[in-house]
């Protein structure tokens, strides 16, 4: 197949699993060799550079990393990279003298439509440029759901001021308690540029007979943030959550905390359906939720005026070969009584301020197209982003497109293309420090994913403001430090320099090397030392060698970077070099200086 | 040398072979030879070849001599019994730890130094009882643990790290192993596993004395433009005449090859090893014109490969010996020591 060309960024990126599952690409090994050293601060800051709430995250953040990470692929369980997200932030130290200033002013106006994430980023990458941010927040706090449905046992209210203090405060003209009702309006205050990040703020309905005979079933994120906001503080004994997405979780937990005893969470499906992230639904289970698996809804049964319960059919399913469900059969009508009833079935986009006839189409959703790399909109100069562009996702995609909104509004206020997008860059620089010595930990750490310890189950309840999670503790962090492999250090390889000795292929533990003769993928992953199905793994396959005009061949899948080739080969033939992803941002000065090992 | 061991993580995939084991089950303690010596490589290829025939690790006894070839037994099978003896006496104890116990696998592994210079007659001895081993000979041209002296094999006119010239001619293994009546002599290279491993798998099932001369590249002493003995020359010069390939008990032979380019050999155990002739004038059951073969193309600075003699049907040391079935460790003690009254008997034959 054709010699690979590790000079594209894309390359050698995509062998750091975790960096590569990241909507924002932190560089997570680094900062994990960071917290490694003591360097919190720094791990903070490497953190803060990509994902910009790394104590936000660090939490709450939904972690596509963590199955991305190559070492749950060895067999075990991936690094706690977010448990390690979460040392930087609580050790690090203040970090304000390390943040751009305000630039000087440029004389551009940028309006930002809610104040959650997705605004906070762009203007924490815009205002170091000298732009005048305004962002305009129907609240009276910001951070959006963050505040408002992320409930305070996971995400302390301290630790998210925190935060966003560290954009606001730096000259952003937060305007609270002001709604936007009118983009036709906003559009005439004569802003050089608007962003969208009002989120996707309605929660859907159930429609079913008696829905609207209570004032006992509630809409689930409505409900949250009246929780949050402390309008409301208590709820019946009897609790049924229907649904089980993370947004049931949340609720079904606050609700133990506002006096819930029976509180039982309602999935049309079994199992393997559910939508929550496992590790919300283990902490819930471990504060005996109840979980019930095959109940479609069917009515509120309310008795004058009273909720007395709702009805359910029972399913029975069928499931393939594929593990699909392919029949569904009701095998009996079931009731379950409760108090409250709390909806917690998704949420979809809704923008009754946008005026259907500013120039704007509107899809079959309701919502405005969105070009998923500018993130911009039919009229010029407004970007959407976060859940307004795509509907749900999570606060790292919010981030993400913050980022991409931001580089698209500097071009459009400097009149450039902003399809014209900034490339990636990467940097390779060797850890090669003595023959056997690598400036990396390369020896492989075999022990287990370390466990977050947890406030007891009788503490917990007293008050919804108990941060449930402690945190690691020093002995954990050291050791999960060493569990991460290094990905982003890298094998690289010299073909001129092999002399087809065979060591680094011999040496290799998981058997990644392979010298043999040239052929098509397909037929190349066949002839390797060791299965190679993983497809969305790629394999490195060097140019003719000089001797035999065989090929070298990686299959990057389950390389440990234990550096064992590199020591082995006689010729220097691989060396281990650390990878550097150079991530464009608006704000140039954010971009990565000092490329050292650390 | 490396300072971290190499990590028992491996890929979950890897393949068993019919016991259970995956190749790293049959691994030894991490190499201390120089990064890219030819004898890890042979090592690498001794490993695959238990794995690939199944045979449990503690069913082998490695055994050998001094030099950095001679150490690397302590790299492969760590599960097996091993035995490092002195310069240039492994025959020796091969033949007497097979005397006293013909149930186990028996690996030799030697240097060109250890088994052309100071060990010539022990390695002559084993190869005319025909003891029932494979023999490995890691053949580099020097003297590698040493520093790189030039050794027996060493080429007339290959040339040493620093320039001079080696003025002796040398001693062949191969040709001298057919002249004592070796049973089965096979050359391969280290840089070659295709070729290795069969090769070894068939070493490995054959009753008798098996030599395999593998020219195996000394990177630090011997791998640089003039030596005869590097990666690049033998590349350069190696003939691939017959190619064995090891077809087990019950396995199909799937090899394509015209029929007059392919025979096969019975081996004691039931398995056949397939001849691919390469070079079709060239028969690897026929001694004599096998010698005249390989001296012409050795004038010819050419490095013949494959399985190059083989005896159907070998009689291997206990045969001839006549001795008792089974290790002298399953005979019960008053059967091996029958006393002093039985051992009167005996010298009363002679007086
Ligand atoms: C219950 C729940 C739990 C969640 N848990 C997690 C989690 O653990 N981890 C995770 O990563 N994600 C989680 N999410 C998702 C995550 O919160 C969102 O994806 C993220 O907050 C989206 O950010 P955003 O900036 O796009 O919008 P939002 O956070 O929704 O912010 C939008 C802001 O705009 C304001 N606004 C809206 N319209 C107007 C207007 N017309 N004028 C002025 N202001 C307006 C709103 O008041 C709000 O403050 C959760 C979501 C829910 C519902
Ligand atoms: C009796 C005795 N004489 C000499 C030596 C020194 N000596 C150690 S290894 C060696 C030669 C090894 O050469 P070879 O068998 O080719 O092994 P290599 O290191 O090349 O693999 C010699 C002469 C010794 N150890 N013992
Ligand atoms: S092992 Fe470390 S670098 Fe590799 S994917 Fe996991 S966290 Fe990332
Ligand atoms: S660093 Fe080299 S030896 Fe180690 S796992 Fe990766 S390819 Fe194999
Ligand atoms: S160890 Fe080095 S010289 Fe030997 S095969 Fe590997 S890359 Fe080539
Ligand atoms: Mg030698």
């Amino acid at each position: 197949m054709k010699s690979s060309n590790s000079s594209d960024p894309d390359h050698f990126h995509r062998v750091v699993d975790c960096q590569w599952g990241c909507p924002a690409h932190t560089d997570v090994p680094r900062y994990i060799r960071q917290i490694a050293q003591g360097d919190f601060t720094e791990a903070y800051l490497e953190n803060r550079k990509s994902n910009v709430f790394p104590g936000v995250l660090g939490r709450v953040c939904d972690r596509p990393c963590e199955p991305a990470c190559r070492r749950g692929r060895l067999d075990e369980a991936p690094v706690a990279i977010c448990r390690l997200k979460r040392v930087a932030a609580d050790l690090s130290d203040d970090i304000r003298d390390r943040l751009p200033p305000k630039g000087k002013s440029n004389g551009k106006r940028i309006a930002c439509v809610g104040a959650g994430c997705a605004s906070l980023t762009v203007a924490n990458d815009l205002l170091p440029l000298g732009y005048d941010i305004t962002i305009f927040e129907q609240h009276d706090k910001p951070g959006g759901l963050m505040r408002t449905n992320i409930p305070s046992f996971r995400l302390p209210a301290e630790v998210l001021d925190d935060e966003i203090d560290l954009i606001v405060e730096r000259g952003v003209d937060l305007r609270l308690n002001t709604r936007i009702d009118s983009m036709k309006q906003l559009l005439d205050e004569g802003f050089d540029s608007i962003f969208v990040g009002t989120g996707a703020p309605r929660g859907k309905d159930l429609d079913l007979p008696g829905r609207n005979d209570s004032d006992r079933i509630h809409i689930g994120i409505d409900w949250l943030e009246s929780v949050a906001f402390e309008h409301r503080d208590s709820i019946g004994e009897n609790v049924l959550i229907i649904g089980v997405g993370n947004t049931a979780m949340d609720c079904c937990r606050s609700a133990l905390r506002l006096g819930g005893k029976n509180v039982s969470v309602v999935a049309r499906k079994p199992r393997g359906w559910f939508k929550a992230s496992a590790w919300e639904l283990e902490d819930a289970e471990e504060e005996d939720v109840n979980i019930l698996v095959n109940h479609s809804p069917k009515s509120f049964v309310v008795e004058d005026g009273v909720l007395k319960g709702m009805t359910f059919d029972k399913m029975h399913y069928e499931i393939d070969d594929n593990g699909e469900l392919s029949s569904a059969e009701v095998v009996e009508e079931i009731f379950l009584p409760c108090d409250d009833v709390i909806l917690a079935i998704g949420q979809d986009n809704a923008f009754p301020w946008i005026e259907r006839d500013v120039g704007l189409s509107f899809n079959k959703w309701d919502a405005p197209d969105v070009d998923d790399v500018t993130h911009g909109v039919e009229l010029p100069g407004v970007f959407f982003g976060g859940d307004s562009a795509f509907g749900p996702k999570n606060i790292i995609w919010a981030v993400e497109h913050g980022h991409r909104a931001a580089i698209s509004i500097h071009k459009y206020c400097n009149g450039e293309d902003i399809s014209d997008r900034p490339a990636r860059g990467m940097n390779l620089l060797s850890t090669k420090m003595g023959i056997h010595e690598w400036s990396y930990s390369n020896d492989f750490e075999d022990s287990e994913r370390r466990q977050m310890r947890h406030v007891e189950l009788t503490e917990r309840f007293k008050n919804i403001r108990i941060e449930v999670e402690l945190g690691f503790d020093p002995e954990q962090t050291a050791l999960e430090v060493e569990r991460c492999l290094n990905c982003d250090v890298q094998t690289v390889f010299s073909e001129k320099l092999c002399i087809e000795c065979d060591a680094c292929m011999d040496v290799c533990p998981v058997y990644c090397l392979t010298i043999t003769e040239d052929g098509d993928e397909d037929d190349l992953r066949q002839r390797l030392r060791a299965p190679a199905d993983n497809k969305d793994q790629v394999l490195y396959v060097s140019d003719a060698l000089p001797q035999t005009g065989k090929v070298m061949v990686k299959d990057e899948n389950l390389c440990i970077h234990c550096g064992l080739c590199a020591e082995r080969c006689p010729t220097g033939a691989w060396d281990m070099r650390k990878s550097q992803l150079k991530i464009p941002y608006a704000n140039k000065t954010v971009e990565e200086k000092n490329i050292n090992v650390s | 040398m490396s300072f971290i061991a190499k990590p028992k993580i491996t890929h979950p995939g890897l393949p068993r072979n019919s016991i259970g084991l995956t190749l790293r089950d049959y691994e030894g303690s991490m190499s201390t030879l120089c990064a890219g010596c030819g004898h890890d490589s042979v090592s690498s290829a001794i490993m695959q070849a238990y794995f690939e025939l199944s045979i449990e690790p503690h069913r082998v006894a490695k055994v050998s001599g001094i030099g950095c070839s001679s150490k690397t037994p302590t790299y492969f099978l760590g599960g097996a019994h091993g035995f490092n003896s002195v310069h240039g006496r492994m025959p020796s104890i091969a033949t007497g730890a097979n005397a006293a116990n013909r149930e186990l696998q028996y690996i030799g592994v030697s240097g060109d130094g250890d088994s052309l210079s100071i060990g010539l007659g022990q390695f002559s001895h084993a190869i005319r009882r025909n003891v029932n081993m494979m023999y490995v000979l890691e053949n580099n041209g020097v003297y590698g643990l040493t520093k790189g002296q030039f050794s027996a094999s060493a080429d007339k006119g290959s040339k040493a790290k620093k320039g001079e010239a080696n003025s002796y001619s040398p001693i062949d293994p191969v040709l001298l192993a057919m002249s004592l009546g070796c049973t089965f002599v096979g050359r391969s290279f280290s840089g070659d596993k295709d070729n290795l491993v069969p090769l070894l798998k068939s070493a490995i099932s054959h009753s008798g004395f098996a030599l395999i001369d593998v020219i195996s590249p000394c990177v630090t002493f011997n791998d640089h433009e003039g030596s005869t003995k590097s990666y690049a020359h033998t590349r350069e010069h190696m003939l691939e005449t017959v190619y064995a390939d090891y077809v087990g008990e019950h396995e199909e032979i799937i090899a394509q090859v015209k029929p007059g380019e392919y025979r096969q050999v019975m081996m004691h155990d039931g398995s056949r090893v397939g001849l691919r002739h390469i070079d079709e004038n060239y028969d690897p059951t026929d001694r004599i014109a096998a010698i005249s073969y390989i001296e012409k193309h050795r004038a010819e600075g050419a490095v013949v490969t494959g399985l190059l003699y083989v005896e159907e049907g070998s009689e291997e040391m206990h045969t001839t010996l006549g001795s008792a079935p089974g290790a002298m460790s399953e005979i019960p003690y008053e059967k091996l020591n029958p006393g002093a009254e039985a051992l009167k008997r005996i010298q009363g034959r002679w007086r």
